[in-house]
Formats: structure tokens, C-alpha cells, sequence
């Protein structure tokens, strides 16, 4: 049975990516349709109630700046926000933020309700409309599980850990997608028939405790930054946004790691029962005891749920050994003496395919229209997932409409890293984010998110013009300061010397202009508008154009790199290409390049063990079959 | 966009001209820098080529190729000197302190055959060039990258990843117990990293082929004829040849270039048991100069072949080293000269050994060719690619980026600057030291935070 209406894109799926997708592909133009098992929940946080962090703000900033709505409804929703690195240098200063888990829900609920283009509809998927020729396969729609069909020209698929997913307590498990949400089984039987490579992660959670039964006075106390920081440049004023509260710092100790040591026996991990990887970065309690054993303790930070519950996440004891030894090792914390778990931690194992068989626009190599984006391509984090999201919710709409896919560029964003590192590289825990996975990590800032994509953002449609018209203002106010004050030279000796010596640490140069004084390490803005005043009174403009001055020299330097780069991502590598008759190609290069299938030059150049001399053969290859048109082949040799 | 490469373009060695070339957006500014001006569009000009300092580092001429008409259909540059490989690398070292990096294999004409410069049925010929030139140079990388050099470098990196360890662990997970790095440890810590790149840059520099030459020792028992092969091999008199073994006492040094690659051969006393303290004496510093040698041949009298006294010495050289076995005095024997055909070890090979032999007459001069191209073959020395200079070369620019970004990381530490601009010099000096031991990516850089501290919430 068909449903009557046509869809340009379905989504499938509720999460952060999918929510976003939906949302993205209906700003592009496209009539949308949400498929998710419960609208109730969609927009949930199915792990910790926290978003951003260190890498991950920097994710949520970005997806703002091209008019995505999580950083907004975090602001509208978050009940304990700090910029972390505060002490250190912008470009690794990040937001993170306690949220309100059922108000982030209802946020993010208000705006698929309010987006045009876009209906939602509860069922859960159990297989996907395929069509075949030429050749070639191609989805047209999904069918839920009471055999209505949903036509479309573009489905996205965001399944979470529903796909196969597995829950682990103690050497019991079943069948589940997440606690609470039966799995997608029906589905992931059906991709797993696809050509796709399929794998297993594992991720998990801690119990979670009630906050009426933890004696708070015996633990730390972690105050929010005041005023809060926020991570959309639309965020509501302070005093509109929710109560603001404090977390708290728990700490384990050797009685604990001793009762994790004595139920390691009863553990799914440390017995086989998990197959599926699990990230070295966020190692289980029981991993930690055991990795690091040397470690009197670890810290927990117990994060609040929300304003209307008591329920509390202490994060940093991620479990899946059996509930008594949870219990056990609970009561075991200090000031946990007497908590009262409300809900078991558990490991969950689910399928993910592997995004090397992705293309940069998220759709799939194998099947055309087909796109898939958070965890089902290995990584974890809402932000990641949310990230990936829009771009294939965007994408989708783009092939739809017949226009040419957009993804950001490595230099461009983290939405940029994230997307190349996962479709050239691939992944073999769940992939998060970090700084220093982004080699330019000093131009892609929290700060200058909206500079480096709104415009673009505006372009592709997914920014609305009212955004665009406030990031405009913005822009040209920094624009005309920049260029009053590399214009503005300051004479030696027309300062007086005590102040010169306040503001500057040492005297100007003979001819220097207030900018290259700037990009001095002691010299602040607000000072020097002592001198080369009045400047412009906006805090966070200020603090940009400061930003600017100290990296202008490391930024310059990295300019060549960055322009070989973009060189070499124009140059694309067609689908299904035959590295084997690449003459002189050796056969473990064309191993590693057939794995990864990178789309472009580029990609192909940063998997491990392709050496500049293999690139060059592919380059001249690819030039002589004609795979590009002339004004590419400049490109070409960019190093 | 591209960037500026360059590289002696003429075979080493040979002939009485070298040629510098250089393509790419920047080659205007090498020339102003080299020459002084921009020379003439495609005319000779004759040229004083400039160092740093104004002091002139060759004369020659210097030719100015703006692109799109150039062979490689970018800006070129071709300085033309007198060779001599020490001139030409002091002027290609010049060239590439005006912002070149040294070419790869073959990559000039892979830039000429991208811009439309070579015809479609060339790329066969642009592919196979790549290849052959890419293997090649991998070889005399591995060469010129002595024992103690990547032993040096190796521990650069080791210590490096380690501060890095700490430096982006700190940066990415504030919340999480990585300790900061205290400044006056990172200050001693990136101290000994400079320490082991400035050394491994120092030795590269000095272990240098070109410079000191090929070490070869000629060793073998009295009287087989090794002060013969010697002054054969340097075309004069220079040692004592008399039929009365035991004449040379002490280890012979002599510079010679074969083909333009300079050897540095000795000739060492005869090896045999002996009370005499002299002939011990010089018998000791026979091994002592095998234990610094490059290649060693090994010479015995055609007339006996390999005797069991052969065999002992054979069995004492090192195996690490090139062997070579001389069968000498051939004129006296008949057989022929040059190397055998076949054996199981391939050309050249003794069977069932790591030796090659030759047979000549040291007398006559027979079969001395085919030793001195096995010579230049062993010395890595072959002028159809494009030779150990730029092997070298690359290897000494990569050593310079590396301390260039280690002085940087140093001084931001000294002055202040943030950890993330400490980590981003760091992250360049990783890349550019990456470039002789292999690349380390960020995802070990993550494995070896992960490992090192408890991250994770």
C-alpha cells in the first residue's frame, strides 16, 4: 500500500542526525518527511545530557552558522554551560553545555513543527523501496512495518544503534535499540543483503542514579560559567533561558576498582560475550581499573538530567557488568552511599557500515539516493551525528533538484574533517571528534563559525535571510574595523611613554600600524583603543579581530597548504575506478586505494601507505583518460 | 596553485656542466635571489650565482623560461654551473632557501605532461619514468640515510610524539587528568629533540658521499696483487709494488673518481699469520679501516682460487657491508674477465653467498671496468636516475623544516604563546621528520594519548 503522497525526501529516524536532515533538506526546498518509531522522542539524548566539548562545540557552532537547530535549542534548553580551555588559545576554546533533557526534546520538536516542507509521521521502518536498471540501483521509498510504502527520490538514513542493536548487562543481553526502544532488526537484515561492508561497535552508558539519594555536601561543586556562554549567535538573553545549575565532581575509589575486580568475571566484555568495538577514548569503569590499574581513582561528573527530576548521569562509570555489582560499586563512592540506581548502565552492540562505501555527499556508492548519516556510519555524539545530518539532509535535497552536492572542505569546518575522515579513511571504533584530528585546528574556531559558512550557508538556502542579514552586519562592522586599523599608523612619538608602555609592553615600531601591533602576544584590544580609539564596542567583535591578529602569521602559513588542498579536492576520481590499470601502481597501493575509494585526489593522497610518487601515477593516469576537463588540469600538480 | 620545486637535473658526476632547474610560482623570485635580477627570457645570460651572504658560489650561465612557454609549462629557472657535485649542492641548497622544495622522481616532466606540455602517448613513458625513478630513489634513500643518522632521527620523533602526547592530550581534554606538560620540562624536552634533529641534520651533511667519497678497502692475503688493483684504480704509482710479499705495511688512502664518483680507496696490509709486531701493527688497522669501509673487495690470485686462508678472511668481513671477491692475475691464468654469468644470487653473485665476483688483471687492466661499474652499482651511484644527491637533499630539507619548526615551538614556549601554537609547530616538525621515517598520523597520535592517560568519561 502506498501512502498518496510523494516525497522528495524521506528521513528515517529521529536522532540528532535525523532531526537535522529533515530540517536541512526542507530549508533546501525539498518536501520532506520525517519517519521516526515515536515522536515522542524525538530529539532524545540517548546517552549523556551534555552537549558540546572540546571538538564538539566547534561541530554545533558550525552547524548553527549553516542554520541547523541544535546549538539553538541547547541555548534554549541548557541548564549549566562553561567555555572549556578558557585559559588557553581560542582556537581550542570550546562550549559545552548541560541540558534539560525533556526541554531539548520539546525544542527540538517546536522546530520540525514550525518547518515548512516538512511532515512527520510515527512508524517504524522495516525495509527500503529499491529499484533496479541499468545497472545501476536506486531507492524510491521505505516501507514501514504495517506494509505502508513512503515514495521518495531521496531517503536518509539515520538509524542510530536500532540497527541490530544488542543490550549487554552482566552476561544477559537482548535485543533492543536503545533502553526502552525495541531494534530495527527487520531493517538492518534487509541493508545487510545490500553491497555494503558491514561492522559492530559497542558504546555504553552508567546507571543512573536518583539525585534525592546522593549526599551532595560530600562532593565537588562545579559551577557554570556566569553569564553563561551559548553556542548560537541567536540565543535568547540570559535572563530568557533556563535556570542555570551547578554539577557536581564524584570520585571512585580503591574499594570500588576492588568490587569491579571481582565481578570482571561476570562482565560481557572481559568474558567474549561482546564482539563489537568500543572506543579507546571512553572506556567503560571496568576498562579503566583495568587499563590504568595503577589509579587510586577516577573522577565522576555527576550531571543533572534537568529542572524537573531528580534524576541524575554520573558520567565516568559507564558499565555493562550485572546489576549487583553496579549496586555494589555505586554505594562503594563517596557521598553515593545510599544512592538509589534508577536505571542499570548497559553496553550496546549495533551494526554500522563502513563510510568509505560513502561518497563526501553522504549517499551511498551502491545505491543512488541512498544517504546515511550518524552512527550507522560508525561514529558517536550527537554532534557528530547531527553534523553528518545536515549534510546529507541537504544533499538529498540537492539531488533531488538536480544541483551538485556541497560538503564542506578540511580547511572549511570539523563538518569538513569529520565527513572526509570517515569516507577516506573509514573508521574502526565509534569515531568522535578532537581538535587535533583538524590539521588546520587554528582557523576552524568556535569564534568564526558563522565567517567561515553562513555566506555559504545563505547560498545553498539552508541559512535564512534573516541570519544572513545579522551575520552580514556583523561581518562588515569586523571588515571596516580591520581595515581602519591596518591603516591606522601610529607615530612613536606621539604616545606618551608611560602609556605606550601600558598598552604595548615596548614602544611601536618606526611606521607600525595599530594591526601589526595587535598581533603582538601582550597586546589587548580594549588597550589599544587607548591609542587607537574608539574601535567598536561589541565584546565578541573585539575579541574576534584580536583572535585574528594573533594567528594572522600562523593562518598566512598554512595558506599554500590550504590552496594544494583545495586543488587537489577538485580533482575527482570517478566512481567504481579500476586502480589496477593504473600503470605502476603497486598492488598494495591499489589494495589500500581500492578500500577506501577516495572521491577526490586529495582523499586518496591521505590514506596511509599512498606515497606522493603513487599520486603522481594516478594524477597522470587520470589526465590521460581524459577525467577532467581543462581548467582542472591547473589544479593538478598543487605538491 | 603549485608550489616551487627544483633539482640538479644533470646526471652526477659526469660531464663539466651541472644544472640547476627550478619550476613553479617562485622560480622569479630564486632567480632575483641567485642571479641578482631576472635574467633575459630565453637567452643565455651569463651569471654570477649568489649565497645568501653575497659570496659567489659558482659562475655560469642562467636561463629564464617564463611559462606557459617552458618545458614544464610553468616558470622556469635553469642555472648552469661548472658541476662539481660539492658546487652543485651548496648552489641547489641556496635554491631551495628561497622557498623550493627538492623535486621528486621524475617530477618535472610529470608537471610538463599535466600542463598539456607532453603529447597523450607520452604518459606511458611520464608513468614508467615515475616508477623506475621512484624505486630508485627509495633505494638511495635508504642509503644515504646511514645507520646512525635514522637512529638519530628515529629518537627525535620518539621524544617529539611524546611531548605531543602530552601537549594535544592536554589541549583536547581539559576535563580529563592529562598533566600539563611544566614549561621548564617542555623547554628540556624539546631541547633534546633539537638536540638528536640538528645532530642527524649535522651527520647527513657530513656522511656524505659526494664529500668523503665511497670507502673502499682492498684487502686479501700478501702478495695477491692488492697495491696493484689500487694503483690501477688510480691510474698512477702511488703504492710500492714489488714481488716481495709483504711490502705494504700500512693501510694505503687514495682519492679517485670513477665516472665522476669519487672513491676512497685502501689498500692494507696482506693478511696472514704473522710474529712480526710491524706487519701485526698493520694488520690490525687493516680490520680497524674494513670496520669504517663502505664496500670491501677482497682479492685472491686466480692461480690457486679460493683457499681455506681466503675463506678465514672472507668469513671476518662483516657481512653488512658489500663484498666484492677479485679474482686477480687472470692474464696469468686465462680465464675471462668480467663477472660470471647466473649463480643462484643473481648477476654477478657467488652462489650461496653475499659476495659478487669479478675476475680481472690488475697488470693488464682486464675486466677493471666491470669493477668499477659494480662499484658505482654497490655506491648506489647511477647517473640514469637521479642519484644520491637528491636523495640527500631531500632528506637535509626535511631536517631543515623539522628545526626551523622546533625553533619556532621553542620560542613560542620562551615567549608566551599559547599551547595550541606550540602544538601546531610541534605538528610541523612531526610532519617534516614524517617525511624520512614515515608518516604518523593523527589517529596514533590519539592511540598514544588514549594509551598514555585515562580519557573518557
Amino acid at each position: 500500500m502506498n501512502h498518496p503522497q510523494v516525497f522528495d525526501v524521506v528521513v528515517v529516524g529521529g536522532g540528532h542526525a535525523g532531526t537535522e536532515a529533515a530540517l536541512a533538506a526542507a530549508r533546501a526546498g525539498a518536501r520532506t518527511l520525517l519517519l521516526t518509531q515515536s515522536i515522542e522522542t524525538l530529539g532524545q539524548m540517548s546517552c549523556n545530557p551534555a552537549i558540546g566539548g572540546i571538538g564538539k562545540g566547534h561541530l554545533v557552532r558550525e552547524i548553527d552558522a549553516l542554520g541547523g537547530a541544535m546549538g539553538r535549542a541547547a541555548d534554549r534548553s541548557g541548564i549549566h554551560f562553561r567555555t572549556l580551555n578558557a585559559s588557553r588559545g581560542p582556537a581550542v576554546r570550546a562550549t559545552r553545555a548541560q541540558i534539560d533533557r525533556q526541554r531539548y526534546r520539546m525544542e527540538i520538536r517546536r522546530a520540525l513543527e514550525s518547518e515548512p516542507r516538512l511532515s512527520l509521521f510515527q512508524q517504524s521502518v522495516d525495509d527500503l523501496v529499491l529499484e533496479e536498471g541499468a545497472g545501476r540501483r536506486r531507492v524510491t521509498g521505505a516501507r514501514t512495518s504495517m506494509g505502508l510504502a513512503f515514495r521518495a527520490r531521496a531517503v536518509v538514513l539515520t538509524t542510530g544503534t536500532f540497527l541490530g542493536g544488542r543490550i549487554h548487562v552482566g552476561l544477559g543481553s537482548y535485543q533492543g535499540g536503545r533502553a526502552g526502544d525495541p531494534p530495527a532488526n527487520a531493517l538492518a537484515e534487509k541493508l545487510r543483503a545490500l553491497p555494503f561492508r558491514v561492522g559492530r561497535l559497542k558504546t555504553g552508558t552508567p546507571p543512573r542514579l536518583d539525585g534525592r539519594t546522593i549526599d551532595y555536601g560530600r562532593l565537588e561543586v562545579q559551577p557554570g560559567d556566569s553569564p553563561p556562554p551559548a553556542f548560537s549567535s541567536s540565543a535568547p538573553l540570559p535572563s530568557a533561558r533556563p535556570r542555570q545549575v551547578c554539577c557536581h565532581i564524584a570520585h571512585t575509589n580503591e574499594r570500588t576498582h576492588d568490587v569491579i575486580r571481582r565481578g570482571l568475571d561476570r562482565s560481557p566484555m572481559y568474558s567474549g560475550v561482546i564482539e563489537g568495538t568500543g572506543p579507546r577514548y571512553c572506556p567503560s569503569v571496568e576498562d579503566k581499573v583495568v587499563r590504568f590499574a595503577g589509579r587510586p581513582s577516577h573522577r565522576i561528573f555527576v550531571e543533572p538530567e534537568g529542572l524537573d527530576t531528580t534524576e541524575v548521569y554520573p558520567n565516568g562509570i559507564s558499565t555493562s557488568l550485572p546489576f549487583d555489582v553496579q549496586h555494589e560499586l555505586v554505594r562503594s563512592i563517596e557521598g553515593f552511599e545510599n544512592a538509589v540506581i534508577t536505571r542499570p548502565g548497559y553496553a550496546i552492540e549495533y551494526d554500522y557500515f563502513d563510510p568509505r562505501d560513502l561518497r563526501p555527499s553522504l549517499e551511498t556508492s551502491a545505491v543512488d539516493g541512498l544517504f546515511f548519516a550518524g552512527q550507522i556510519n560508525g561514529t558517536t555524539g550527537y554532534e557528530e551525528a547531527a553534523a553528518q545530518g545536515l549534510v546529507a539532509g541537504l544533499n538529498a535535497a540537492r539531488r533531488v533538484s538536480g544541483r551538485e552536492p556541497w560538503t564542506p572542505r578540511r580547511d572549511e569546518a570539523y563538518i569538513g574533517v569529520l565527513i572526509d575522515d570517515l569516507t577516506s579513511l573509514g573508521t574502526s571504533e565509534p569515531y568522535r571528534m578532537f581538535t587535533s584530528r583538524a590539521e588546520y585546528r587554528l582557523r576552524l574556531r568556535e569564534d568564526n563559525a558563522e565567517l567561515r559558512l553562513t555566506e555559504t550557508g545563505h547560498a545553498l538556502g539552508i541559512v535564512d535571510d534573516a541570519r544572513h542579514a545579522a551575520f552580514r552586519t556583523r561581518r562588515t562592522a569586523l571588515e571596516r574595523e580591520r581595515a581602519r586599523l591596518e591603516g591606522l599608523r601610529l607615530a612613536p612619538d606621539r604616545i606618551p611613554e608611560v602609556l605606550a608602555a601600558e598598552v604595548l609592553g615596548r614602544p611601536p615600531g618606526h611606521g607600525q600600524t595599530a594591526w601589526q601591533l595587535l598581533r603582538r602576544p601582550e597586546v589587548r584590544y580594549a588597550g589599544l583603543m587607548r591609542i587607537a580609539g574608539p574601535g567598536i564596542g561589541d565584546p565578541e567583535l573585539a575579541a574576534q579581530l584580536e583572535i585574528e591578529a594573533k594567528y594572522a602569521g600562523y593562518v598566512e602559513r598554512q595558506e599554500d597548504e590550504v590552496a594544494r588542498t583545495r586543488a587537489r579536492e577538485a580533482l575527482r576520481i570517478p566512481d567504481g575506478f579500476d586502480y589496477s590499470a593504473v600503470r605502476g601502481l603497486s598492488a598494495e597501493v591499489c589494495e589500500k586505494l581500492a578500500l577506501h575509494r577516495p572521491a577526490t585526489i586529495g582523499q586518496a593522497g591521505r590514506v596511509a601507505g599512498v606515497t606522493p610518487a603513487a599520486v603522481s601515477l594516478l594524477l597522470v593516469h587520470l589526465k590521460r583518460f581524459g577525467a577532467w576537463p581543462a581548467e582542472e588540469r591547473k589544479a593538478a600538480h598543487g605538491g | 596553485m603549485t608550489d616551487t620545486i627544483a633539482a640538479v637535473s644533470t646526471p652526477p658526476g659526469r660531464g663539466g656542466i651541472g644544472i640547476v632547474r627550478v619550476s613553479g610560482p617562485r622560480a622569479a623570485e630564486v632567480a632575483r635571489g641567485v642571479v641578482g635580477r631576472l635574467p633575459e627570457p630565453r637567452a643565455a645570460t651569463a651569471a654570477r650565482f649568489l649565497a645568501g651572504d653575497g659570496e659567489t658560489l659558482d659562475s655560469g650561465i642562467a636561463l629564464w623560461f617564463p611559462g606557459p612557454d617552458s618545458y614544464t609549462g610553468e616558470d622556469t629557472l635553469e642555472l648552469q654551473g661548472h658541476g662539481g657535485p660539492v658546487v652543485l649542492d651548496r648552489v641547489a641548497g641556496r635554491v631551495f632557501s628561497l622557498g623550493a622544495r627538492p623535486a621528486r622522481p621524475g617530477e618535472f616532466t610529470e608537471r610538463a605532461f599535466l600542463n598539456g606540455k607532453l603529447d597523450l602517448a607520452q604518459a606511458e613513458a611520464v608513468a614508467d619514468l615515475i616508477d623506475a625513478a621512484t624505486h630508485e630513489a627509495a633505494r638511495l634513500a635508504r642509503r644515504s640515510l646511514d645507520g646512525a643518522l635514522s637512529d638519530r632521527v628515529n629518537a627525535a620523533v620518539a621524544e617529539l610524539v611524546e611531548i605531543r602526547t602530552f601537549v594535544e592530550g592536554s589541549l583536547d581534554f581539559p576535563d580529563e587528568e592529562v598533566p600539563d606538560l611544566p614549561e621548564a620540562l617542555l623547554a628540556e624536552r624539546l631541547g633534546r629533540v633539537r638536540a638528536a634533529v640538528a645532530a642527524a641534520r649535522g651527520s647527513a651533511a657530513r656522511g656524505n658521499l659526494l664529500r668523503e667519497g665511497f670507502g673502499v678497502v682492498i684487502v686479501g692475503r700478501p702478495n695477491v696483487g692488492k697495491s696493484s688493483l689500487l694503483n690501477r684504480l688510480v691510474g698512477r704509482e702511488r703504492a710500492i709494488v714489488t714481488e716481495v710479499p709483504g711490502t705494504t705495511r700500512d693501510t694505503l688512502h687514495e682519492p679517485v673518481q670513477v665516472d665522476g664518483l669519487p672513491l676512497k680507496v685502501v689498500d692494507t696490509a696482506g693478511l696472514h699469520p704473522t710474529d712480526d709486531p710491524v706487519e701485526r701493527m698493520g694488520i690490525e688497522r687493516t680490520w680497524a679501516a674494513v670496520e669504517e669501509a663502505d664496500a670491501v673487495l677482497a682479492v685472491v690470485d686466480d692461480r690457486r682460487g679460493l683457499e681455506e686462508a681466503d675463506r678465514t678472511i672472507l668469513g671476518r668481513i662483516p657481512d653488512r657491508l658489500p663484498r666484492v671477491v677479485i679474482h686477480n692475475k687472470i692474464d696469468l691464468t686465462g680465464s675471462p674477465a668480467g663477472e660470471p654469468e647466473g649463480g643462484t644470487g643473481g648477476a654477478g653473485r657467488m652462489d650461496g653467498t653475499g659476495f659478487f665476483r669479478v675476475r680481472l688483471s690488475a697488470k693488464t687492466g682486464e675486466g677493471v671496468e666491470r669493477l668499477c661499474e659494480r662499484l658505482k652499482a654497490l655506491a648506489g651511484y647511477e647517473p640514469r636516475a637521479e642519484g644520491l644527491f637528491m636523495a640527500r637533499r631531500r632528506h637535509l630539507a626535511a631536517l631543515d623544516d623539522a628545526l626551523a619548526a622546533l625553533d619556532a615551538a621553542k620560542r613560542g614556549g620562551d615567549e608566551g604563546a599559547g599551547s595550541e601554537l606550540v602544538a601546531e609547530d610541534l605538528r610541523l616538525a612531526q610532519r617534516a621528520l614524517g617525511e624520512i621515517t614515515g608518516e604518523f598520523t593523527t589517529d596514533d597520535l590519539l592511540g598514544r594519548i588514549f594509551a598514555s592517560f585515562c580519557i573518557g568519561k
